[in-house]
């Protein structure tokens, strides 16, 4: 996923989240990446620097990353994710829409390119830590 | 535990006045020729116009177009590039002509990463074509398009109004605004769709005929302008 969408979007989340929870500080975000993703670090830290708001001012921001899995539905192999030996376009297209992964990988043993993203597909918001104001 | 991407995909459409999405319950009825002859049509009255090929399995819209090599500038999220004057989004700017086959989680995913990740900006209007039929692609466009608007295309054939018609109450139920249906690819002018239609209280928007310019159109949109297929659908863009 595009970095400065995703902070977007969990900034836009954990927005919501506190404020229907009363919290007036987010102290800790943690967002899980999956591989497929291959967000850059740095840039989503740039990018939380920059599109934070005040609620989010002393927040830390998390990020866990886990590894992609995939599982053939022809054979039943398993087998993980490489960027290795891809071009740049194909590495960018996985990346922005992780599900071109079906269009550009294909099972290691048969060939297959019906296959299940196991784990390490996508993003998702884990915890908000924050202070509640007064009630 | 929330998915991020649903919350910016508001924010998304933000600027964006209208999104009207192209669709059918049967498959081969015109409704990428119909929504590219729209949002051309759109563009030429002067508005500003987008157009999203949301159908992965059969992505048309850059044949009629005419695209290729087209690519997404990077800034803040995705910027569509233009094609023939309309911000254009396909998922063939990453697949090019490759096969894409997706399970229907997959769809519902990527649909949702390309609604997150596409700044369309402002626009008058944006038009989806979508894939044919009920599945996950509808409902997901249903449910995270705020304030989508439907225009749905039929053949002439009762097999096809027998699928349009499940899509068109499905529509009702969930209480999305159907615009009016539209019957493609006439051969002889007969009453049988245009009264179903209006029996179920819809508008009936347009009987368009079949044109055998059409074919010889394909990747041109200037002569794609000259045919009677696009006039004809010129004016029902006209009154939208
Ligand atoms: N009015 C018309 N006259 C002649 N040919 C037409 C007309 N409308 C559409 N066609 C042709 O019919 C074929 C199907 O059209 P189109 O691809 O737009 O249908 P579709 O509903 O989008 O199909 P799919 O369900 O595969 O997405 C195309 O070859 C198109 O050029
Ligand atoms: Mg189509
Ligand atoms: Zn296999």
């Amino acid at each position: 996923m595009h970095e400065w969408a995703l902070v977007e979007g969990v900034i836009a989340t954990a927005a919501r989240f506190a404020e229907e929870n009363g919290i007036t500080e987010v102290t800790e975000v943690v967002v899980v990446v999956g591989e497929l993703q291959q967000v850059e670090h740095e840039v989503l830290e740039f990018a939380f620097e920059n599109l934070k708001t005040p609620l989010f001012k002393n927040a830390r921001f998390v990020l866990e990353s886990q590894p992609a899995r995939f599982k053939c539905r022809n054979c039943g192999n398993e087998w993980g994710f490489t960027s290795e030996g891809m071009t740049e376009d194909v590495s960018e297209a996985i990346h922005f829409v992780p599900e071109m992964a079906h269009v550009y990988i294909k099972c290691s043993e048969c060939g297959s390119p019906d296959f299940e993203v196991a784990e390490g597909r996508g993003v998702w918001l884990a915890t908000i830590k924050g202070v509640k104001g007064d009630e | 535990m929330s998915d991020p991407r649903i919350a910016i995909i508001e924010k998304r459409f933000q600027k964006v006045r209208r999104v009207i999405a192209v669709s059918s319950g049967k498959g081969g009825v015109g409704k990428s020729m119909i929504a590219t002859a729209l949002a051309l049509s759109l563009k030429d009255r002067g508005h500003s116009v987008g157009l999203l090929d949301l159908d992965f399995t059969s992505p048309a819209t850059h044949v009629i177009l005419g695209v290729e090599g087209l690519y997404p500038e990077e800034e803040y999220g995705i910027v569509p590039p233009m094609a023939h004057g309309l911000r254009y989004m396909s998922i063939t700017h990453y697949s090019v002509d490759e096969p894409t086959p997706l399970r229907g989680e997959d769809v519902s995913n990527a649909i949702i990463e390309l609604l997150a990740i596409t700044r369309w900006g402002e626009l008058d209007c944006l038009v989806v074509d979508m894939p044919p039929g009920i599945g996950d692609a509808t409902l997901d466009t249903i449910r995270l398009i705020p304030s989508i608007e439907f225009i749905v295309a039929t053949t002439p054939s009762r097999v096809a109004f027998q699928s349009v018609r499940r899509l068109l109450v499905l529509l009702k139920d969930l209480r999305v605004p159907i615009i009016g249906v539209c019957e493609n690819m006439v051969m002889n002018p007969g009453g049988y769709v245009r009264e179903e239609v209006e029996r179920l209280g819809l508008e009936y928007l347009a009987s368009v005929a079949y044109d055998e310019e059409v074919e010889e159109a394909l990747g041109d949109p200037e002569a794609l302008r000259k045919t009677r297929f696009y006039k004809e659908l010129d004016e029902v863009s006209r009154r939208l």
